[in-house]
């Protein structure tokens, strides 16, 4: 084992203030609290002596939680340990490393600190955390800690990323304009701006009511514009680009985040494109990445194995993206269900069909959103032909492709049974000749 | 259908001990249609369960409305469980159940003899092994 950084291989601290940004909304609720009473109030001396202590106590446990939390490099596995009482230390085997993320909230961004998320493969998916490093160490560490992964990984037969020091390659960005435009004319962005008219309306015509409807639909107005947020949020200044480790996505407004996915990881990948979209020629492209559960502590897309490496982009962007993840994919030529399907499905029946490689299969469905599968044939987990009473009736049936993810339903829906039957066959023996060559 | 048919079953009992019996009969008349009808979709539903051990490959076959044809290669399995709940124990029988990555698949051998059960977890696990890929 050869090193690179080699002051790296003594324990490390995280930077002093992570426990402050760790706190996250209890800090600033603190601050909020206690910085006016400090500054102006002192209206007695108790209050200001319980303030005192409460900072003091406050301050102490984060220094000591900061104390006892150290990181080190050993060998080829990462070391982080922490806890006073309870002492926890945990190894992660560098080898195993699928992607590191740097990730900023916004009161991480005010300090000047980030963190680093590195996601380990395997089925548990645990996840280390270092959480914050100083804002430019960020970078080499993630640097030094994937170049180390991929020594690792050259030990396995199966090596697949090559040491190439090719720079990264922009493969698509997001204007904000689109951006906007795309939310507004999203079925969420429409309710929206339906329900604001709605509420403008009444306004003008008694504020009583509009207050009252505020107030019962209060809920539901706060969820769909965290909705909308989130979208913005993650959708802002986003850009895809092409490395070495793999695909690197990069964006946010607030809430910073960087993140690798290695192509090899990707169990599915599918492609939406919205009714309203479809004048424009936009989509959306997700990737499906191997499943693992969410843990405490994360945040909210964090858990969730679908990841948007498109929000919004062209076709071309797409295809460009789908080249990259899956070289050997089917192109557009799809083979129609029969007529009858007409009968069971009216408003899938234009959109139906499917296609496939000696390696990948391609589905496309959908009622007013247009939505294309892809799987590659070595990641399916199990076949399944199914058959309701009225396919039965109409002599027709279902393959599904079932993946580890879950989350992107590749169907060869409402085919003719004997064609479903001979695929099914087919798809079995291609997806075995898939596997032994991975 | 079960649960009606034994509920109407005894309904029909104590009509007919009250003296109603021209309900009682009516009632029991019912149960034995509900029986007659319990037994064809009990009889349809068994015989459509089936599997198959491929060199490759276990096939799991099951339903009469909604017929399905699993496809589970061995290669992807990640675990197999032999499962018997009190009911099962009681006639001397197991489930086995195939455990892929993906939560969709839907590979379960139900009411296996106890033996086969033990013999089918065996030959899975083993053929799993000598199949295994990575995600």
């Amino acid at each position: 084992v050869t090193t690179t950084l080699p002051q790296q291989r003594d324990w490390q601290r995280l930077h002093p203030l992570s426990a402050v940004v760790r706190g996250g909304k209890l800090t600033i609720a603190l601050a909020i609290v206690l910085v006016p009473s400090i500054l102006f109030g002192r209206e007695s001396a108790s209050r200001g002596l319980y303030d005192l202590i409460t900072v003091a106590v406050v301050t102490v446990l984060a220094f000591i939680s900061w104390l006892v939390t150290r990181w080190r490099l050993d060998g080829d596995d990462l070391q982080i340990e922490t806890g006073l009482i309870r002492r926890h230390s945990e190894r992660y085997p560098l080898s195993q490393l699928q992607a590191i993320d740097i990730v900023r909230p916004g009161l991480a961004r005010l300090v000047g600190v980030a963190e680093l998320r590195l996601r380990m493969g395997g089925s548990t998916g645990a996840r280390a955390r270092l959480a914050y490093l100083s804002e430019k160490d960020a970078e080499p560490v993630r640097a030094e800690l994937l170049e180390l992964a991929r020594r690792a990984r050259h030990d396995e037969p199966r090596s697949a990323a090559p040491a190439a020091t090719a720079p990264e390659r922009l493969l698509a960005d997001l204007p904000t304009r689109r951006l906007i435009v795309s939310m507004l004319i999203s079925s969420a962005g429409l309710i929206a701006v339906l329900v604001a008219a709605a509420l403008i309306v009444t306004a003008a015509v008694s504020t009583k009511v509009a207050v009252t409807a505020i107030g019962v639909a209060g809920f539901w107005i706060v969820g769909v514009g965290q909705q909308v947020w989130s979208r913005f949020n993650q959708g802002y200044r986003f850009s895809v680009s092409d490395t070495p480790d793999g695909l690197l996505l990069h964006g946010g407004l607030v809430a910073l985040t960087t993140e690798t996915i290695r192509p090899g990881r990707v169990q599915a990948v599918r492609m939406v494109e919205p009714l309203l979209w479809r004048p424009f020629g936009w989509c959306r492209l997700e990737l499906d990445v191997a499943g693992r559960q969410k843990r405490k502590g994360e945040g909210r897309g964090a858990g969730r194995p679908l990841r948007t490496v498109l929000p919004v982009g062209t076709r071309p962007q797409a295809e460009e993206l789908l080249d990259r993840v899956l070289p050997d994919r089917p192109r557009d030529a799809l083979a129609p269900p029969p007529a009858r399907v007409r009968w069971k499905s009216p408003l899938r029946y234009r959109k139906l069909g499917w296609s496939r490689t000696q390696t990948c299969v391609m589905t496309r469905s959908g009622r007013l959103n247009r939505v294309t599968c892809w799987v590659p044939l070595g990641k399916v987990q199990s076949f399944r032909e199914v058959q309701g009473p009225v396919q039965r009736f109409l002599e027709l049936s279902s393959v599904h492709l079932d993946t580890a993810g879950g989350n992107v339903r590749a169907i060869l829906r409402d085919r003719d049974v004997v064609e479903a039957d001979s695929v099914l066959v087919e798809l079995v023996d291609l997806a075995r000749a898939a596997r032994a060559a991975a | 259908v079960g649960a009606a048919t034994l509920v109407l079953a005894v309904l029909g009992v104590v009509v007919a001990a009250l003296g109603a019996v021209v309900w009682g009969i009516a009632l029991l008349g019912a149960v034995l249609v509900l029986g007659v009808l319990l037994e064809r979709t009990l009889t349809r539903r068994f015989s459509a369960w089936g599997y198959l051990e491929r060199a490759d490959d276990l096939l799991v076959r099951r339903g009469v409305l909604f017929s399905r044809l699993s496809v589970v290669p061995y290669g992807r399995m990640q675990f197999v469980d032999v499962t018997a709940g009190p009911l099962e124990r009681s006639f001397g029988l197991a489930t086995v159940r195939l455990h892929t990555a993906a939560a969709a698949s839907d590979a379960r051998i139900p009411g296996l003899e106890r033996a086969e059960a033990a013999r089918v977890r065996d030959q899975l696990a083993e053929r799993g092994e000598s199949h295994l890929a990575g995600l």
